[in-house]
């Protein structure tokens, strides 16, 4: 059997962010388990929601015994920044995406598959989206698994050297459209700002959950406001 | 464990968080063709990763001054139009050195 090439690609491209993901949801089932939860309820929270802040603030309230309203509220203010993911991403889809595989495709909309599917030059096909989703999808799922498990089976300083993959893969992806498009660096540099102000500012703390929609929103739409493009313009799709 | 609770409490995550995903992509198929939204759509991802990056990678593993240092190394890399892959690595790699050297160092 000969794999699709746009599905290899995807794979590929999901190999950094299922390491970081490994690291990350490591540290999730390891404080789940803390708490007193199962590792297949920590493992089933993280196949079916497959979102970092969600997942602890929801296992946080879980653990209160808070109400479920609560609950809801709290994971939908907190994932509410998805929607304008979705919503950029489904412009660089092509023809072929029918209602099944953009039900299939929802599913794994994480605020890294995200960002590496919209810096994809032209049409985003779904058999890449596949390939892009299945590896962090493992790698979270996985992680979860083995920090509910056993929290010391690897070495503390490899995970914490792990947790830093993630952030690499996104200064990769960052900084080649800044450097050719100064719009593109002028909205990095904002929201950088805008994130940095949130983090340092004790005043903040209390909205930090808001803090990636905030910068999303502020940092695009000054840049929108003075860089608009033109119709056709699109700066990854320029030639190098 | 209440189990009942804790299934009905993940499962209304698991489907809101669903809902929230799939409702942009399965209802809004139409491209946009105002230039303002468009661009603001189209610059949300580098807002996004700027937002992820800054400064929490100065605090994702176990040192700050690991931390700057595999930040060095990945702007550096990227700079120079390295893979995805290649960074993510290299800059792991430096991390886990620095750690290593800085306890040496302390020891």
């Amino acid at each position: 059997m000969k794999l699709d090439k746009d599905f290899v690609n995807g794979l590929k491209a999901g190999i950094p962010i299922a390491l970081g993901y490994l690291s990350v949801s490591f540290a999730f089932g390891i404080t789940a388990s803390n708490g007193g939860l199962p590792a297949w309820i920590n493992g089933l929270i993280s196949l079916t929601n497959l979102t970092s802040a969600g997942q602890v603030a929801g296992v946080q309230l879980i653990l209160e015994k808070a109400p479920i309203i609560s609950i809801a509220i709290t994971t939908f203010i907190i994932n509410i920044r998805y929607m304008l993911m979705s919503l950029s991403l489904v412009q660089k889809m092509g023809k072929d995406m029918t209602l099944k595989r953009r039900l299939l495709i929802s599913y794994g909309i994480t605020d890294e598959i995200f960002a590496v599917a919209s810096q994809q030059k032209g049409i985003i096909t779904h058999k890449f989206m596949y390939g892009l989703i299945l590896l962090p999808v493992i790698g979270w799922v996985s992680g979860t698994l083995i920090g509910s498990f056993a929290g010391n089976i690897l070495p503390m300083d490899l995970v914490a050297a792990l947790s830093v993959a993630i952030y690499g893969m996104f200064i990769a992806i960052i900084v080649p459209p800044c450097k050719q498009s100064f719009a593109c660096m002028f909205v990095v540099i904002i929201s950088i700002a805008i994130s940095c102000l949130l983090y340092y500012i004790p005043i903040f703390k209390s909205i930090s959950n808001w803090s990636i929609i905030i910068c999303a929103v502020i940092a695009a739409g000054i840049g929108a406001l003075l860089f608009p493009k033109k119709a056709d313009e699109d700066m990854e799709d320029n030639p190098e | 464990m209440d189990y009942t609770r804790i299934l009905i409490s993940i499962f209304i995550m698991a489907a809101l968080t669903y809902i929230i995903r799939m409702v942009p992509m399965v209802f809004f198929k139409k491209k946009i063709k105002n230039i303002y939204i468009k661009s603001f759509l189209d610059y949300v991802p580098y807002a996004v990763l700027g937002a992820m990056t800054f400064p929490e990678i100065l605090y994702s593993t176990s040192s700050m001054i690991a931390g700057g240092i595999a930040l060095a190394v990945a702007l550096l890399l990227a700079f120079f139009k390295k893979g995805l892959l290649t960074v993510s690595l290299s800059a792991t790699a430096a991390a886990y050195i620095t750690q290593k050297v800085i306890d040496y160092i302390i020891k």
